[in-house]
């Protein structure tokens, strides 16, 4: 029994220990940083890239263009829907970061936008002078827990990922996404699948169309359009773990140092 | 007298040097109005991006972000293969820069703030406003103040994202792919600014 006790208690401080240690900011930058992400399937990643390509000249181009010439009311309202809804991970993942207060601002920023705010369509919590809001994923809060990215994946329809937040949006499926849960997983009869993977979809164009000119730019100014998508993802993806947006470490002085 | 003419000549290029030092926001800020004036001209698009190509030329460090984005590539190179990258690389830059620039009309761009990181490096704040087609972008300018009377632009980061990281890693992989034969991105870069 004794024995058990301590196995269970070293088990324990050891995970722990691994778990703090982990979340020091330069060991978490250091993990997430894109020049350490290995490209391991690079052969499937840019036959899925083009896919994808193909996918987005076909479809998201064409839909996406017509999504910038609507209202600049409708186009933003529909974002502020889809911000509201996302909301119902980004709490969760607040609550596994241990940031408790944020959890509550956006619990507090979910009910006035769905209700005085109409769905979300009107963010009223903005205009409330609630903090800025800032997104969160299972991904994330793995990332914050030590959990380094693992190869980078490209994976088909969905675009740019890693292994650990391609792993992490299981989370989804196991109910760690309300709009999943009350859309397809349990049947409410108020909502249904068609309505979660629409707005799935329409997250997916009103990306496309608030990026519209940069990714048709840089499409046709990259030596290798792959690479480029590579790490601006990967940079973007360690900001967001950091939730930082400073630029002070997106670029050693070393680098530059010997032609000063 | 010698030495009286030569202390008071100290004196004077101390204070004119002094004087002509370039804030790093200021700099930043009369760029971005040289191109934007210059973008709402009635002009042709490849009268702009002719003006734009001379903008770039006066206000960006070229050469330096060249040899960065080859990363350690360089220490590999001999002389004439630096020079030829070099050519090229101007070549290919300044293309891509202006063609960039060459599709908007009228961009707004506000400095707010400015950060001193140290004597060589200044990170200036600003913001690219919203129209009705796109958020508002917020773009920081990596500026090399080494020499203070000649700022230059060494990266853009644009929402958090070096546009000198991207291209060093671009520039990698093309490498990388060719099995680290500089001859490799010659040719790309050739084909590029055909």
């Amino acid at each position: 029994m004794l024995k058990k006790i301590a196995i269970i208690i070293i088990t324990t401080l050891t995970l722990t220990m691994n778990v703090n240690a982990a979340s020091d900011e330069d060991l978490i930058l250091k993990k997430n940083n894109p020049a350490e992400i290995e490209d391991c399937s690079k052969g499937f990643n840019r036959v899925s890239f083009s896919l994808n390509q193909g996918l987005d000249k076909a479809i998201f181009k064409p839909v996406a263009s017509l999504y910038r010439k609507l209202p600049s009311a409708v186009k933003s309202g529909t974002s502020n829907v889809l911000d509201n809804l996302s909301n119902l991970v980004t709490i969760p993942n607040n609550i596994l970061q241990g940031e408790f207060r944020k959890a509550g601002v956006n619990t507090g920023r979910f009910v006035i936008n769905t209700t005085i705010g109409i769905l979300g369509l009107a963010d009223i919590a903005e205009g409330m002078g609630f903090s800025k809001y800032e997104k969160e994923d299972y991904g994330q809060s793995l990332a914050l827990a030590g959990v380094g990215p693992g190869c980078y994946l490209v994976i088909p329809v969905l675009g740019p990922s890693t292994a650990r937040d391609t792993i992490s949006s299981i989370a989804t499926f196991i109910g760690g996404d309300a709009w999943y849960n009350v859309s397809i997983k349990n049947d409410t009869q108020y909502f249904n699948d068609l309505d979660y993977y629409s707005s799935k979809a329409a997250s997916g164009v009103d990306f496309r169309a608030k990026n519209y000119d940069s990714i048709e730019n840089l499409e046709k100014n990259s030596l290798d359009f792959y690479a480029s998508v590579k790490s601006l993802y990967l940079q973007d993806r360690k900001q967001k773990i950091l939730n930082s947006t400073k630029i002070i470490d997106t670029q050693n002085d070393g680098d530059w140092e010997e032609f000063e | 007298m010698i030495k009286k003419v030569l202390f008071f000549s100290l004196i004077f290029f101390t204070i004119t040097t002094k004087l002509i030092a370039i804030e790093p926001d200021v700099f930043v800020q009369s760029t971005v109005n040289r191109a934007s004036k210059l973008l709402s001209e009635d002009l042709s698009k490849d009268q702009k991006i002719e003006e734009l190509k001379l903008i770039a030329k006066d206000t960006v460090d070229i050469k330096g972000i060249g040899f960065y984005t080859l990363g350690s590539k360089r220490k590999t190179l001999n002389d004439d293969q630096k020079s030829k990258y070099s050519q090229l690389f101007e070549q290919y830059f300044l293309k891509s820069f202006s063609s960039r620039l060459a599709e908007y009309s009228n961009p707004e761009i506000n400095v707010y703030s400015k950060e001193k990181l140290n004597e060589n490096y200044t990170i200036v704040n600003s913001i690219l406003k919203a129209t009705d087609e796109r958020p508002e972008i917020k773009i920081d300018w990596r500026i090399y103040t080494k020499i203070a009377d000649k700022p230059l632009i060494r990266d853009l980061i644009i929402e958090g994202l070096s546009l000198a990281r991207t291209q060093k890693e671009e520039f990698n992989s093309v490498l990388q792919s060719n099995d680290g034969d500089i001859s490799a991105l010659f040719k790309t870069l050739e084909e590029f600014v055909k």
